[in-house]
């Protein structure tokens, strides 16, 4: 039995969702294969190689690959994907946008965003916004499977020495083309791999009040995240939403500010460790699930949380 | 052009749902059923381009047991021209779905398909991908902006991160996103007009389709339940608690 994980990067460096699949297709059981697909990927497939429990590493390097459309890639995973038994990727926007593509492509109904393997043909999914966890039996050949990361520990990016090869297949479907791409700096931690996040919802009231989350993010080396109702007000760009539709986080702390705590939302934090919440509405939702809940201001309580710090 | 929607039949959004005491399966008995909200704004996408001139007919679709037409003839009171019930009692999963969506596509020739980019039951966000493999279609995922420009569509994608803007030719798949639109709401005349659109019954057995499941839902449960917490009385003692207690800062 060998795994096939496709890696997720940015043609530079090997991101970190990859190092969660590969635990995942550890917990299956089999040889383990990385597939780099980029342009000018080189150092991607390196540090690709390093990481604990990979056997081998396929690196395609191709302008094909260069902006990993699905179109390309799913066809590149489904060529080679069909001497696997089984096929994950992270369930990161990319893999979600190119797996299922190559599932249709080998005839297969994926499984996404699985949280556990029970063995190596069934596995445990939420479902319903993360309020019921399925248990389901693939009786595909070949089990195309997407991540969730929270899911499970990642393995050590260094140690290993896995075979580089090259892969010299060149697949562009030639219907889509990349045309631009407006990413959100931040100096802040990734808001997926943060040990501690805070975000602020509607209680906010408006952009500026964010200041005050990123100070004590800053004091505690936390990501800021937001609600879909601080998102769709505008207060903060969409990629920083945590929610059944946003990202899904689950750090050691999580401290939720003016949060009403919406099932979308719970959705996407409640296997955080700790929870604490801080709202004014003693009756909020989001105190059902908190260890520790304070009801106040938020523009009292936040600051003066920064200060005690 | 013509634009083919898909829209799903989903427990409400704002029913929580439970796992039934058997673990066999969801309990969806009694409970209320809505289109999927992603579905929703696909069809409020398609009537737009039809405002704007570019689209000519949309046909929504959607495939399940008879009363799926009642979703069906929601979108036709959004505005979809004419609708198509694939109808079933059987368990539908996505490659099914993208399967029958691949025969529709087949005989109706539509320049773009629009789904939502995941339906709130399954949470799987897989049928528009899949439906591009099997038509050899591109595919604009997570849309957050659609642009048609003569033979091709610019789609602006959201991803981790930021946004990315990709440039399909026609006929393509779109999936929806929630920033793409605010839908709007079925005014009660266009209710009562929907009811004399089209709607056309077939099956999957007609449009020559193995549905046959190809996982099994062997249990399903709640998830593990938190412990409940405490209210703290002010700042200090929550960062004492935070510091000695849970020790996470």
């Amino acid at each position: 039995m060998s795994i096939l994980v496709i890696a997720e990067h940015d043609n530079a460096e090997l991101k970190g969702a990859t190092l969660y699949t590969i635990a995942a297709a550890k917990a299956i059981g089999g040889d383990i294969h990385v597939l780099v697909a980029g342009a000018g990927c080189g150092t991607v497939g390196e540090a690709a190689a390093k990481a604990e429990g990979v056997a081998k590493v396929l690196v395609a390097d191709n302008a094909a690959y260069e902006h990993q459309l699905a179109e390309n890639v799913a066809k590149l995973v489904a060529d080679l994907g069909k001497d696997y038994s089984h096929i994950l990727a992270p369930a990161t926007t990319t893999g979600k946008n190119m797996l299922p593509r190559a599932a249709a492509l080998l005839d297969v109904q994926p499984i996404s965003d699985i949280i556990a393997v029970e063995s190596a043909d069934t596995f445990k999914r939420p479902i319903y916004a993360g309020n019921v966890i399925a248990t389901v039996q693939s009786s595909d050949a070949i089990k195309v499977i997407s991540v969730r990361t929270t899911g499970f520990d990642p393995v050590t990016a260094e140690g290993g020495s896995a075979a580089i090869e090259a892969c010299d297949i060149a697949d562009d479907a030639g219907v889509s083309s990349f045309v631009g791409e407006e990413l959100a700096k931040s100096d802040r931690p990734e808001l997926t791999s943060a040990k501690v996040v805070i975000s602020g919802g509607r209680g906010m009231q408006n952009g500026e009040n964010f200041e005050m989350l990123y100070k004590v993010a800053d004091k505690l080396g936390a990501a800021v995240g937001a609600s879909r109702a601080a998102v769709d007000a505008g207060f903060v760009p969409n990629d920083m939403q945590v929610g059944q539709t946003g990202k899904i986080v689950a750090p050691d702390l999580y401290i939720a500010v003016g949060i009403s705590g919406a099932i979308q939302h719970l959705a996407g934090m409640k296997d955080s460790k700790v929870i604490v919440a801080i709202n004014k509405d003693e009756e909020a939702p989001i105190f059902s699930v908190a260890d520790y809940g304070l009801v106040a201001d938020l523009f009292e309580a936040v600051p003066e949380l920064e200060t005690k710090l | 052009m013509k634009v083919l929607v898909a829209v799903k039949r989903v427990v409400d959004y704002n029913v929580k749902v439970r796992p039934k005491a058997d673990g066999s399966d969801v309990d969806t008995a009694n409970v209320k059923m809505s289109i999927n909200p992603f579905c929703e704004i696909a069809v409020e996408e398609a009537v737009r381009l039809k405002e704007k001139g570019v689209v000519s007919e949309i046909v929504a679709v959607s495939m399940g047991p008879k009363q799926c037409q009642e979703q069906i003839r929601t979108a036709l009171a959004l505005g979809a021209d004419r609708g198509i019930l694939v109808e079933t009692d059987a368990e539908l999963q996505p490659l099914a779905v993208a399967k029958c969506l691949k025969a529709i596509v087949d005989k109706e020739e539509p320049q773009m398909v629009i789904l939502g980019k995941q339906s709130i039951d399954g949470d799987n966000n897989q049928t528009g991908q899949m439906l591009g493999a099997l038509t050899g279609m591109g595919q604009g995922t997570f849309a957050s902006e659609v642009a048609v420009d003569g033979d091709s569509v610019k789609v602006t994608r959201e991803i981790d991160g930021g946004l990315q803007t990709v440039e399909l030719k026609l006929p393509a798949i779109v999936t929806t996103d929630l920033r793409l639109n605010e839908p709007r709401y079925a005014s009660l005349p266009n209710i009562m007009k929907a009811k004399k659109k089209p709607l056309d019954t077939t099956t999957p057995d007609e449009l020559g389709v193995d549905i046959a499941p190809r996982t099994k839902t062997l249990k399903v449960e709640p998830p593990a339940e938190r412990q409940a917490g405490v209210k703290v009385a002010d700042v200090a003692e929550l960062v004492e608690k935070l510091k000695n207690e849970a020790k996470v800062i």
